[in-house]
């Protein structure tokens, strides 16, 4: 059936014809409805008001994000760490994020499922930045500063959560070592369905090594997997803030450390204003939504 | 490997192929496992810090754990941290089996629940044409990108409306509809042939049961991970805005007042941490290994 013909058919019949389909994502839909989209055009309505949460909001339009964007120097210094942060760490947590993948699906049985857990872990155990408090204690008794004077490289212990210039390097190591999560799963779950005989024919046609495999076979069969990837990735990368609050603090020393959703926080949970988070939150998701086309664009042309 | 007695062999297979898996005859090079090996057991160690922590710490008894400078390894362990955990837990005004009932009905009802009716969903928009399939599946991937802390007044407001404020439901029902599971299982779906359903449609059966007979079982590595995320995003679900009542609130809030006990409390609190990371590995851990046992030798395949 062509698509000229399919538009021809009244909507009614097509919905009726299609009974089954509707009633099996009813359950899913509703709740979704009631649960994600009412409060998401509920918020992004609250952002034109201004709203403490405890009188009615007051009608503003427009003036919450001309605030943000001409007035409010800190969200533009938060907003620039962002986008640091994201383009460093989005895309080599992405590529992390697959070799891992790819190299534990190399191994079998336990080792495997043991390796699984092993790299996930960070993501598993709930307590991942006490490690990192431990390592950069800013006296020389921290793991970092100990280590670095033994070898000579400092006279004196650095406090480097307090040294404005140190503040984003360390964001940016501990979200890699944070990176292996939502994706890192999804890809080896793909890695397990994708057709062994495959790789079979393609050896029969000429591929000569792992990585000929990796590019030619593994990567076009899993497209989906890198799509649903890409999404969480940047989610993840553009709303990094529990780290930043965790080790750097929120206000974090001279804002070296401030994103848009530690900003967020600061005005949603600290001074009550949710009006002007709700713009915050409104202008994020343009951000990601902006960035996810781009990159969906691009993973279109992975094994050509 | 590398041993200089000669390796035992197995009668089916050898060490190196029960390391590796049996397709490794093809385009591996056994100096590219043994790279690959290594490489893999050094990033290891840093990766898997935060268990070394965790498991010492809960070891460590009161002194070693305030002892500065701080060490990651314990020096005298002990479980002394447990048997004190394990008094406080018996003493609390509300039995303590029912936190761990609660959680159960928390955490089993959101993940099972999502599992089920996000794959529901799922199989529609994958595999069936209907008018606005494009749209509501955009609407769910938009929907991932807007940042949750804002819209929980809103959710308030819905939940409240719904009367299932102060309810176990309120933390289950919204589970339900999250975006995620839906995003995951459509896309794992998609690759499913359709030459395999049109057969199953041919032979009869209604949609239900190429469902349930053919497309879950061909996406369980999928449903497995899916279960995966959601029972972590359950269990570390204190509950505190929705649910006020105290022999409804689940066990991660228990174990948190616990864990706030200030410094005499430090080693109990050691103690919960490791009970708090020990059950989602577990979990995982059964998840992922039968994840392999179904899927190493086949794949989606026609």
């Amino acid at each position: 059936m062509t698509k000229q013909n399919e538009y021809k058919i009244p909507l009614r019949t097509q919905i009726a014809k299609n009974r089954v389909s509707y009633l099996m994502i009813a359950p899913y839909f509703l709740i979704f409805t009631f649960f994600t989209i009412l409060p998401v055009i509920s918020s992004m309505v609250i952002s034109l008001t201004y709203f403490d949460m405890l009188s009615m909001p007051r009608w503003l339009g427009w003036g919450n994000y001309l605030k943000l964007l001409l007035e409010d120097d800190i969200f533009i210094l938060a907003l620039k760490n962002t986008l640091v942060l994201a383009v460093v760490t989005g895309p080599v947590s992405y590529v992390l994020c697959l070799l891992f993948a790819w190299i534990i699906n190399e191994f079998r049985g336990r080792l495997r499922a043991f390796l699984t857990l092993i790299f996930y872990a960070p993501s598993i155990s709930g307590q991942a930045f006490l490690i990192w408090n431990i390592i950069l204690t800013g006296d020389r008794y921290g793991y970092l500063n100990g280590l670095l004077i033994r070898w000579g490289f400092l006279q004196e212990p650095v406090l480097w959560m307090k040294t404005y210039n140190y503040v984003l390097p360390v964001l940016i190591v501990v979200q890699l070592w944070l990176s292996l999560g939502t994706g890192f799963l999804a890809f080896i779950a793909g890695l397990q369905t994708i057709d062994k005989t495959l790789y079979e024919a393609a050896a029969i046609d000429g591929i000569k090594n792992r990585w000929q495999e990796l590019w030619y076979v593994t990567l076009p069969a899993m497209k989906p997997q890198l799509m649903f990837g890409a999404v969480m990735q940047i989610t993840g990368s553009f709303a990094i803030a529990d780290i930043s609050i965790q080790l750097a603090g929120n206000p974090s020393v001279g804002y070296a450390g401030a994103t848009i959703v530690t900003h967020l926080l600061d005005y949603g949970g600290v001074r009550f204003e949710m009006g002007y988070a709700a713009a915050i939150a409104t202008l994020l998701f343009l951000l990601m939504v902006g960035t996810n086309k781009l990159v969906q664009r691009l993973l279109r042309r992975v094994g050509e | 490997m590398v041993s200089g007695k000669p390796m035992v062999i197995i009668e089916k297979e050898t060490l190196r192929e029960r390391l590796f898996p049996r397709r490794s005859k093809l385009n591996r090079s056994r100096a590219g496992n043994a790279l690959l090996f290594t490489f893999m057991a050094i990033c290891g160690v840093f990766m898997a810090l935060p268990l070394v922590m965790i498991v010492n710490n809960a070891l460590k008894p009161l002194d070693e754990i305030y002892q500065f400078p701080p060490r990651i390894f314990v020096r005298y362990p002990t479980f002394e941290n447990f048997t004190d955990l394990f008094v406080q837990m018996s003493g609390t005004w509300v039995p303590f089996s029912r936190y761990i009932l609660n959680t159960i009905i928390i955490t089993g009802g959101g993940t099972v629940g999502h599992v089920i009716i996000a794959s529901f969903a799922a199989y529609p928009l994958a595999k069936h044409k209907f008018p606005g399939k494009t749209f509501l599946f955009t609407l769910v991937i938009l929907s991932l990108m807007f940042t949750w802390q804002v819209t929980q007044i809103p959710n308030y407001v819905i939940i409240s409306y719904l009367g299932i404020n102060n309810t176990h439901l309120a933390l289950i029902i919204p589970a339900w509809g999250y975006g995620i599971g839906l995003y995951l299982m459509k896309q794992f779906m998609e690759q499913i042939p359709d030459s395999l359903i049109e057969s199953a449609r041919i032979d009869g059966a209604s949609e239900m049961r190429v469902f349930w007979l053919i497309i879950m079982p061909n996406v369980k590595p999928a449903w497995l991970t899916l279960a995966i995320f959601q029972f972590n995003l359950m269990w570390g679900n204190t509950g505190y805005l929705f649910i006020r009542s105290e022999e409804l609130k689940p066990l991660q809030f228990a174990m948190q007042q616990i864990m706030a006990g200030g410094p005499a409390r430090a080693g109990e609190a050691a103690a919960v941490a490791f009970v708090l990371a020990a059950i989602p590995i577990t979990f995982f851990l059964l998840c992922q290994s039968s994840i392999l046992e179904t899927m190493t030798t086949s794949g989606i395949k026609e």
